[in-house]
């Protein structure tokens, strides 16, 4: 094959892919704008014909959209501050400091990657309703306030910390905390970031458990409150398609303007583990 | 250096890990040797220990047969087409005739990051039967519509078509690393010995891609056997229960009918399996690369 041939085959397949991949994208958003009914039509319309935000308006005045966008706004605000500290804190103590069985709990805690998080949910369940908080935005948050998967991408992520940095922080008598807080965190910043990232693109679209511990329908997450509506809206693909948009939009654009960071984290927790 | 101040840092976070999910585990297993059921949530008076009851009784289950066979369907189909979509997505990543090659990479990777009900959602309508694009575009090439959703020898591989679509990018992104990570000269050499380019990836990619390849599928299977939203939103397990999957029995089993004990059960069922298939492939991995 030719080197101009060869360059047009591959710039066009990828291209075919691209579209495969983002067409369904842009059409949600095109259907989200037509009026009732009008998508339900063959062939199917690219747009539409005289665009209305109606199905917006209708999903915030009758199915409690504004609702359903501020638990999870909440929800993953919060998950994402407590989860992300927590695991860079104990990331970085399991890459620098010293403590009594530090490398056999990780091993440990390695190792409980495999088990996968559905297991635990049955007693999750029965655990958090003796607390009472099954049916509450603490039934969702507490059981995500640290993970194993986060622990290893901030200890990798740390191992690099030269030691020097540390020793001299010492020597100049800063206690842990303070070098923790004024040498480590900045250093650490891009993993953070990576961190934060994956924890709240997660948390946002997080659907089994949210879906399982959240019983009462103003306590529902876009995710939950979609299923729910699309299950009863069978029919309304107008509306089903602006309350996709309104869930998944906003990851997408968070993702768009910190892809850099989320990328490296997928090569980060895989490759080199 | 004091101990003392590094169990400060990693208490917390190994607190809520050993409490909401070690401990949880350990109960599961506790909990699937009961007959934990709608009772005994109102009254622990009336739970008992059953033994393995509920695995013998889950044996004997046509319905979670069904599941389990689905779920491998799902598994065995799924993983590899998916894998193999990564594959060729990343080697046309990596080829040096890419016009824009980060525009390209952001696109196919944008399904991983949204959220799976809503995409979900979109796809139900492109497979709709009469309205979705899918046979439209069947109905251009002169083939005839399927009833993507409706039919139950249709329902999976409308599921897993979607879930290619939705999860492919992720490992094209580890596989793309890896490529990137071969260094040059390898290849120069392979060139300069006169090996074709199908023989420079059959003896250099494909060698030095070994390891990621199976760390990739350990992952991927481990995920496809986690198989729940997609029937949930798509086809509730329908039709005729065609796309019900192990974790979506394991869901109705325990939140729906309130059988605790019995989903604990699955869920380990489920869990024994996918840990059976990881030791597999790693001990398969270690064999080859010994060979």
């Amino acid at each position: 094959m030719t080197r101009p041939v060869a360059g047009v085959l591959v710039n066009a397949l990828l291209l075919g892919g691209a579209t495969m991949t983002v067409w369904p994208l842009l059409w949600m958003v095109s259907v989200s704008l037509m009026s009732p009914g009008e998508a339900s039509t063959f062939p199917p319309p690219l747009l539409p014909v005289r665009p209305t935000v109606a199905n917006y308006r209708e999903l915030f005045a009758h199915a409690g959209m504004g609702r359903y966008l501020l638990n999870s706004t909440v929800l993953t605000i919060t998950v994402t501050v407590v989860s992300v500290s927590l695991n860079v804190a104990a990331g970085y103590a399991f890459a620098k400091l010293r403590f009594a069985a530090r490398d056999r709990i990780f091993k440990v805690l390695l190792g409980a990657l495999v088990i996968p998080a559905q297991v635990a949910m049955v007693p999750l369940f029965l655990m958090l309703k003796h607390l009472g908080l099954v049916n509450t935005y603490g039934g969702v948050i507490v059981p995500a306030m640290a993970s194993i998967f986060g622990i290893f991408l901030v200890r990798q992520y740390a191992l690099s910390v030269p030691d020097d940095l540390l020793e001299a922080a010492r020597l100049d008598g800063a206690n842990e905390l303070r070098i923790f807080r004024s040498v480590i965190v900045p250093v650490l910043r891009p993993i953070v970031v990576t961190l934060a990232l994956f924890t709240s693109l997660g948390t946002w679209n997080d659907f089994m458990w949210p879906l399982i511990v959240l019983s009462d329908s103003e306590r529902y997450t876009l995710p939950v409150a979609l299923a729910s509506l699309s299950r009863e809206h069978v029919q309304d693909n107008e509306l089903m398609m602006a309350g996709a948009v309104l869930t998944t939009l906003p990851v997408l654009l968070v993702f768009l303007a910190l892809q850099r960071y989320y990328v490296q984290g997928i090569t980060m927790g895989s490759v080199r583990g | 250096m004091r101990s003392g101040a590094a169990w400060w840092f990693v208490t917390p976070a190994l607190l809520v890990i050993a409490v909401f999910f070690f401990l949880p585990v350990l109960a599961a297993l506790a909990l699937s040797l009961t007959d934990f059921d709608i009772y005994a949530l109102a009254d622990r008076g009336n739970l008992r220990i059953v033994g393995l009851r509920n695995y013998a009784q889950l044996l004997h289950t046509p319905l979670f047969w069904q599941a389990f066979g689905n779920t491998l369907y799902f598994v065995v189909v799924g993983v590899p087409l998916s894998i193999a979509v990564s594959f060729g997505t990343a080697l046309l990543l990596h080829s040096r005739l890419v016009k824009f090659p980060s525009v390209f990479r952001t696109a196919l990777f944008a399904p991983v990051v949204t959220t799976l009900v809503a995409v979900a959602v979109i796809w139900r309508y492109l497979f709709h039967p009469h309205y979705g694009w899918l046979n439209y575009a069947l109905g251009r090439l002169g083939l005839p519509a399927i009833d993507w959703l409706g039919d139950p020898r249709w329902a999976m591989p409308a599921i897993i078509v979607f879930a290619v679509w939705k999860n492919f990018g992720y490992n094209m992104i580890i596989l793309l690393a890896g490529l990137q990570s071969i260094p040059d000269q390898l290849y120069e050499a392979a060139r300069i010995d006169g090996a074709s380019m199908g023989r420079q990836f059959r003896y250099v990619t494909l060698p030095l891609l070994a390891p990621i390849v199976t760390m990739v599928s350990i992952l991927t299977i481990a995920g496809y056997f986690q198989l729940f939203a997609e029937p949930y939103v798509m086809t509730q397990g329908g039709p005729l229960q065609s796309t019900v999957s192990v974790l979506y029995f394991m869901y109705e089993e325990g939140f729906k009918w309130w059988n605790l004990g019995s989903a604990s059960a699955v869920a380990f069922v489920l869990f024994l399996f996918i840990f059976g298939v990881t030791a597999l492939q790693l001990w398969l991995a270690r064999w080859q690369s010994a060979a």
